[in-house]
């Protein structure tokens, strides 16, 4: 455990799709081992594609990105996706796998564990996100919130450096959406978190990052950033009605 | 042709024949349709002992014979067809009830339906007993290769998923006023085809994404084997074993 | 188009397998070539998605209505190899989980409605888009005529199999006719489908549409405001080892397959009649003939004979097919395992 090194370090990324769009436009933040980072930015601000550069997925552009000081790149892929786990914001594209116990225990099987350590393994990440009664069920008889939940633990039971949820709020109704906050908080490690639901991210994340027209644009306590008129408006974010982040008790 | 699938077959139960491993029913369902298939025509009675030795299965599965019967009904595009031979064949013709048949396909009739009728049985016992999840794990087993079985999951892991989206698209549409009469409104529904192609196509890449971002390297992991106990082969084995015996019967006799 | 079990012959349904399996076994290799690791999740899902467009029902007129069989849509839309493996997916699961079409039969459906619809579609396909200006307006039209083509082609393969392993004498002539003419009409709402959504998809995603992958351009990046030519992609690395020799193998094997195992099946009885009484393996079955049989009296004189070394043959194109399939694919995996697929890093578009 090296204090020194940061969980996350990216610098100078660039990135276009084949089709000719491109997304990030040179994209430099780090991340400190054990923080909470919330990553703000309207739709289409190329969030997405930087979380796809995190563990190597998307490549072919310029810039770094470094995990645990271990850079990106073709020869320590299996390492990197080891220690980044990536939390999708469609469960369904997650859970690919016939049963819920199948899909948790995908990624250690990938990484070669077995057996009965596989399977504790399986119920501890299980277990994590309470779900440890669902073992055996098809994931596509739970619930939107619940399957949300399991999609953490297929990643937790990879026992990850850095945990990045893409929307992790989209779709669920305000309990379960309470149900994962207090999952998050709970679990031990670094996290990105991806999303404009800026509530959420006053709510669980001390530090934000503006991501904007594939720039960062701001980098802050997420209390103050969110405060900044001038910056939230220039960036298309919105705060919902009647909520005010100066008004709001510190929670994490 | 394969339209309504809409329904999957398995029954839960806790059965002795559902309780078999896969691969063992797998491999005693076609080792028992090879066998109906290579009887000759002639033994009429040995597609009699036939039924009723799947007659015997279903009772033992506790499958219920309407629901047996219901699922034959798949067979009719081909029950028309067999209909169709006495009146076209070739060869030697009888007179029966003024209509002049060809004996050639009265047979060529009776094979098909006899042998098409215990294959569809056949399966439909195979599918109702065992679950989806345990066929795949059964073809795996049966050393299909291990790229086709993964597609296979794959496809009967999102098939609801994709059903699921084409129903919502035809809901919208419907909810615009839009109802398919005809040939006119082909180009609607092809886009509609075409949209689910790309959101199919997208969510596979997405999928990947997920896998790679687990480790996936081109081989799944093995997560679960499936074993079957020398007992447990010989019971399953029993089915194409008697008809084996039938079969054998049917040619000597 | 399911074809039952007890429809075709037990040694041509065999030897189908074999093709089958061959097939299956090339376009496993070919399919990595396309997509390498993405193989699995793609193919599967274009699996679902033609499964899932079979049960759209295109109405026609009067309450009638008809469906896509999809080969030559995903020939066009993910390529050959891939096309084959989807299909052949979806009618390994029909016939396992749904009971459609007979497990014996599995080789002449896949060969049929697979492989057959798959190769003819895209060839067209491929041919017509070479030949026709480049752009959009081909594209529709060359996806038309390789559907229109692809579904008789798959009925004349039907009516083939038919001739030699047929379980009813009936003239090819009429076999030839019906299916064929029954299949055009099919075929042309099959090519209307198809044309209209691998159209519908060329306007949205040109990309994704394979057999139109050519109409791609190459792309240029802005860092920081300036333009820079962006890394050529890499060439995925499974691609450099050839299939050929695979493809060698199977060539061979169902060849001979096909040569030796047809000797028994041909269609005409005589061949069979004369391996029979040359072994003396006949003369029992003469004794008892169709003695039992209640349609006896009728004289159906070539099954007496042809009966036993209809079921030797039977037997034996089973074995061959059992073997062979399970040495092709068992041939597949060993090369695979021998060169575990590298990992790399795709580039995928989807945001």
């Amino acid at each position: 455990m090296d204090p020194v090194t940061a969980s996350l370090e990216v610098s100078g990324l660039a990135f276009a799709y084949p089709d000719g769009h491109q997304a990030l436009f040179g994209v430099d933040f780090s991340i400190e081992r054990g923080e909470r980072v919330a990553l703000l930015g309207p739709n289409g601000a190329g969030k997405t594609t930087l979380v796809l550069h995190l563990n190597g997925i998307l490549s072919g552009g310029t810039g770094t990105v470094r995990v645990a000081g271990l850079p990106v790149g073709r020869e320590h892929m299996a390492e990197i996706r080891r220690r980044v786990g990536i939390v999708f914001q469609d469960p369904d594209d997650q859970l690919f796998m016939p049963t819920v116990r199948e899909d948790v225990a995908f990624g250690p099987a990938a990484a070669g564990l077995k057996g009965p350590e596989l399977e504790a393994r399986v119920d501890r990440a299980l277990e994590r996100v309470g779900m440890a009664e669902f073992k055996d069920r098809p994931p596509h008889h739970l619930s939107f919130g619940q399957r949300r939940r399991v999609a953490v633990a297929t990643v937790l039971a990879m026992e990850p450096e850095i945990l990045v949820l893409d929307e992790p709020s989209s779709n669920l109704d305000p309990a379960s959406r309470r149900e994962l906050a207090d999952i998050l908080r709970s679990l031990d490690v670094t996290v990105l978190m991806v999303t404009h639901d800026l509530p959420y991210a006053l709510e669980l994340c001390p530090r934000s990052l503006i991501l904007s027209e594939g720039v960062i644009a701001a980098d802050g306590p997420t209390r103050e950033l969110l405060a900044d008129d001038a910056l939230m408006s220039a960036h298309r974010l919105e705060l919902p009605y009647g909520f005010d982040p100066r008004s709001v008790p510190t929670g994490a | 042709m394969g339209a309504g699938h809409a329904h999957r077959l398995y029954r839960h139960g806790h059965s002795p024949v559902h309780g078999l491993p896969p691969h063992t029913k797998l491999a005693a369902t076609f080792a028992f349709v090879v066998v109906v298939v290579s009887t000759p025509r002639e033994a009429m009675w040995a597609f009699g002992l036939y039924a009723m030795l799947l007659a015997a299965v279903a009772r033992t599965a506790r499958v219920p014979a309407r629901f047996l019967l219901k699922r034959l009904l798949i067979e009719v595009p081909f029950v028309a067809f067999a209909l169709l031979l006495p009146f076209v064949a070739e060869g030697e013709r009888v007179e029966v009830l003024g209509l002049s048949l060809s004996v050639g396909g009265l047979w060529g009739a009776w094979n098909v339906l006899a042998k098409g009728t215990l294959g569809v049985a056949a399966s439909v016992l195979l599918a109702s007993t065992t679950e989806l999840r345990e066929l795949l794990l059964g073809l795996q087993r049966l050393k299909l290769p291990p790229l086709l079985v993964q597609i296979a999951s794959f496809m009967v892991r999102y098939g609801d998923v994709i059903a699921d989206e084409m129903r919502r698209m035809r809901i919208a549409r419907e909810s615009r006023g839009f109802e398919a009469k005809g040939v006119r409104h082909w180009g609607v529904l092809a886009k509609s085809a075409g949209a689910l192609f790309i959101r199919s196509y997208e969510r596979g890449e997405r999928v990947h994404l997920a896998m790679v971002s687990r480790g996936y390297a081109g081989t799944m992991p093995v997560i679960d084997e499936v074993t079957a106990s020398r007992a447990q082969w010989t019971y399953a084995l029993t089915l194409p074993l008697a008809a084996l015996v039938v079969c054998l019967l049917g040619w000597t006799l | 188009m399911h074809v039952p079990d007890g429809f075709i012959d037990a040694p041509t349904s065999a030897v189908t397998g074999v093709v089958a399996a061959t097939a299956v076994a090339v376009s496993l290799r070919g399919a990595r070539r396309e997509l390498d690791e993405r193989t699995a999740p793609l193919a599967g899902l274009v699996a679902a998605f033609i499964f899932a467009v079979q049960m759209l029902n295109f109405p026609v007129a009067a309450g009638t209505s008809g469906h896509l069989l999809g080969g030559a849509l995903a020939a066009i839309l993910v390529g050959p190899f891939t096309g084959v493996l989807c299909v052949s997916v979806v009618l390994l699961m029909q016939g396992v989980l749904f009971a459609d079409g007979g497990l014996t039969a599995l080789g002449v459906n896949i060969t049929n409605m697979a492989i057959v619809t798959t190769v003819v579609a895209y060839a067209v396909f491929r041919l017509l888009v070479k030949v026709l200006p480049r752009g959009r307006r081909s594209i529709t039209v060359a996806s038309f005529a390789a559907a229109l083509l692809s579904v008789p082609a798959a009925a004349l393969a039907f009516t083939l199999m038919y001739a030699v392993g047929g379980t009813t004498d009936v003239s090819l002539g009429k076999v030839a006719t019906a299916m064929v003419g029954v299949h055009v009409l099919i075929g042309l709402g099959e090519a209307t489908i198809t044309a209209l959504t691998v159209g519908a998809v060329v306007a949205v995603r040109p990309d994704l549409v394979y057999g139109a992958r050519d109409l791609r351009q190459r792309l240029r990046l802005r860092v920081n405001g300036e333009l820079v030519d962006a890394p050529a992609a890499e060439p995925a690395p499974v691609a450099s080892r050839s299939p050929r020799k695979v493809w060698a193998v199977g060539l061979v094997t169902s060849l001979v397959l096909a040569g030796f195992v047809s000797f028994y099946a041909s269609a005409n009885p005589d061949g069979l009649e004369k391996v029979a009484a040359d072994h003396g393996i006949d003369k029992k079955a003469e004794d008892h003939a169709a003695a039992d049989s209640p349609l006896a009296d009728y004289g159906v004189k070539d099954v007496t004979d042809a009966r036993l070394s209809g079921g030797l043959a039977g037997v034996i194109g089973v074995g061959v097919t059992v073997v062979a399939g399970s040495a092709v694919f068992w041939a597949v995996r060993r090369r695979r395992t021998a060169h575990p697929a590298d990992v790399s890093p795709a580039s995928t578009s989807g945001a």
